[in-house]
């Protein structure tokens, strides 16, 4: 996972070209390039109605799109191509459990696959507690909880060791805390050796906990595709940027670098940022906005990692639940900080008071602006 | 009330009183209406598959013809397979031209209320199926087409997971020829001992005044389509615990 992960890591497994779906006259996807590459989980981030879930089930060869090419480890297929199919598994956002037993819908795909049943067994109990479910295979499937069918569904296509595993929306149903858990269980299955799934969701928490890289979808085209990290953190576009809630990227230029850390100026503000990228560069500057420490501004400078300390002003303050969002800028330079509601009060912040923003060199994320582009 | 418990008493009477002519009624009756069924759901299963499962232009006006056909009186669909089937119908010549020789004789024989019964039971099985197709999730056919399946263990799937739906499919077809007396009479011509069946016995007796005799069969029809339904819920309601 790092900022230049926006490239293939391993070989790519699927790639799709010039893909047009049409519903009715009405274009739903159209993508040129697709990669989904070896070892890795990529999400596949959107808004409803984006296009990603018909995305997922075209490259997954469940839907045969108006046009385009699909390859699968360098050679065409189609949806009627069934080797191909056996080597993917789906799970989507209802878990769809068919009537009977745990067992026996784990073991579906094993049996299509004319598994003995002494092996199926054996690889049913395996995933069942894998997923977090052992010993309960005779139970009714019917009869789980929402939280417990996702996990049965999951282990449904991993039984199968597909080599591609495909999830639509798999947590949008559950609630919460079913959510929570599973998300952080989803994440350590995907990152074991030799998963590779393609992801999709609306949520990009779940996406930057399971993914390792991420495409942005809407309105049936990809407008961001690369390393996790960067892509939340470096939003190149307004549209972007307010989908996952930040700021559209700054712009900068790199004055000069040392070991690694660059001083980067932005409007009239210098900031340090880790970057291998030589001083003239022209680049685009991103900070999460809970990267983004507060304190009072007469405060004494805390003792603290941070390289970038900067005297800023309150612009706005917004309260996003748990969390308060304070808009804040300085010489040419805006950022946001996101801090507790508690911190908040603490700090007692109003519009145009000056508080002190702390952030650390290695939160800073910056990509070249040559190549990327704007406007979108 | 006095009559309908003396016809009750009869009915058992009759029932075990090893008359080998009624024997004979009741075994080409199930016969005539079990093969039909057969029939009709290898017609209509696959059928209402198809239909409760795809989308196709024109599907609603399919699901329309397909209820219509549910309702068809059997008295029309005995008359058109007698038409059909007579001498001077359209098979009749059809065979001549063929196969060079004269058809025998389908008319007033157990093939043509087989034929009869099978048009009057299968858009029955065809409509209730497709219902009951329809109502199972297409994601959960994606869902299992994502795990490996091919069409046909696609609808395999579905059929098991509508297999409460597709009973009730068996047990209408069932219900509307075994009780069915316009079509069978007409084609089969209630013959005794060749196409004499319960419906066209009983239609028989109160043509000739013997209103006990009718209604004990009568019960007896009725205790016969009881016992058998019965066997069809008893399926249709096991496998209960892993049900929604």
């Amino acid at each position: 996972m790092n900022a230049s992960a926006h490239r293939c890591g391993g070989a790519p497994i699927i790639t799709g070209e010039d893909i047009i779906v049409r519903y009715h006259r009405r274009t739903v996807v159209d993508v040129p390039r697709f990669q989904l590459c070896d070892g890795e989980t990529h999400a596949i981030l959107g808004p409803s109605g984006s296009g990603k879930s018909t995305l997922l089930r075209v490259l997954g060869l469940l839907e045969r799109p108006t046009r385009g090419r699909i390859t699968l480890d360098g050679r065409a297929v189609t949806a009627g191509d069934k080797g191909a199919r056996m080597m993917m598994a789906a799970v989507f956002q209802n878990p769809y459990l068919f009537k009977g037993t745990v067992s026996e819908n784990v073991a579906y795909g094993l049996r299509l696959r004319g598994v003995p049943k002494s092996e199926r067994d054996d690889r049913v109990a395996a995933v069942l507690e894998r997923v977090g479910l052992g010993g309960t295979q005779r139970q009714s499937a019917l009869r789980l909880s929402g939280g417990e069918a996702q996990r049965v569904a999951l282990a449904r296509a991993l039984v199968l060791e597909p080599r591609i595993l495909l999830l639509d929306e798999p947590l949008s149903y559950l609630d919460p805390l079913i959510k929570r858990r599973l998300v952080q269980d989803f994440s350590r299955i995907l990152s074991a050796d030799g998963v590779t799934a393609l992801y999709v969701t609306h949520d990009q928490d779940e996406a930057m906990v399971v993914a390792d890289r991420v495409s942005i979808i809407n309105d049936g085209a990809v407008i961001r595709t690369g390393g996790v990290d960067e892509v939340m953190t470096l939003p190149t576009s307004p549209w972007v940027a307010d989908f996952i809630g930040m700021d559209a990227a700054l712009s900068g230029t790199i004055l000069e670098s040392v070991e690694g850390i660059a001083e980067v100026l932005v409007g009239e503000e210098r900031v340090f940022a880790r970057t291998d990228l030589p001083p003239g560069t022209d680049v685009l500057v991103g900070i999460r906005p809970e990267d983004v420490m507060l304190f009072e501004a007469w405060a004494e400078t805390p003792v603290s990692s941070a390289r970038n300390q900067l005297l800023m002003r309150v612009e706005s303050i917004e309260h996003m639940g748990s969390t308060d969002r304070v808009s804040l800028h300085s010489n040419g330079m805006r950022i946001a900080s996101s801090i507790s509601r508690a911190a908040s009060r603490e700090l007692d912040l109003t519009v145009g008071a000056e508080v002190r923003a702390f952030f650390k060199a290695t939160s800073v994320w910056v990509q070249s602006a040559a190549g990327v582009p704007s406007g979108v | 009330m006095e009559v309908f418990w003396s016809a009750f008493v009869d009915s058992i009477k009759l029932l075990f009183g090893g008359d080998a002519a009624l024997y004979e009624i009741i075994g080409l009756s199930l016969r005539v209406s079990g093969i039909s069924l057969v029939l009709a759901m290898c017609i209509g299963v696959p059928l209402g598959y198809v239909i409760g499962s795809r989308r196709f232009p024109g599907r609603g006006l399919v699901v329309a013809i397909v209820n219509t056909g549910m309702g068809l009186p059997p008295v029309v669909v005995g008359l058109t397979v007698y038409m059909l089937l007579s001498r001077s119908g359209p098979i009749w010549d059809l065979y001549l031209t063929l196969m060079g020789q004269e058809m025998p004789r389908v008319l007033y024989t157990v093939p043509a209320m087989i034929v009869a019964q099978v048009i009057i039971s299968s858009p029955l099985v065809t409509g209730v199926t497709l219902a009951a197709v329809a109502s199972v999730p297409a994601e959960l056919r994606l869902q299992a087409r994502s795990l490996g399946a091919s069409k046909l263990q696609e609808a395999i799937l579905t059929v098991k997971e509508a297999r409460r739906g597709i009973m009730a499919a068996v047990a209408a077809g069932f219900g509307g020829i075994i009780s069915e007396v316009g079509a069978v009479n007409m084609v089969g011509g209630n013959i005794a001992g060749k196409t004499r069946v319960m419906t066209t016995a009983i239609q028989l007796e109160t043509g000739q005044g013997n209103f006990g005799l009718a209604l004990a069969l009568g019960l007896i029809l009725i205790g016969i389509s009881f016992v058998i339904m019965n066997g069809f819920t008893r399926v249709q309601q096991s496998g209960g615990r892993y049900e929604r």
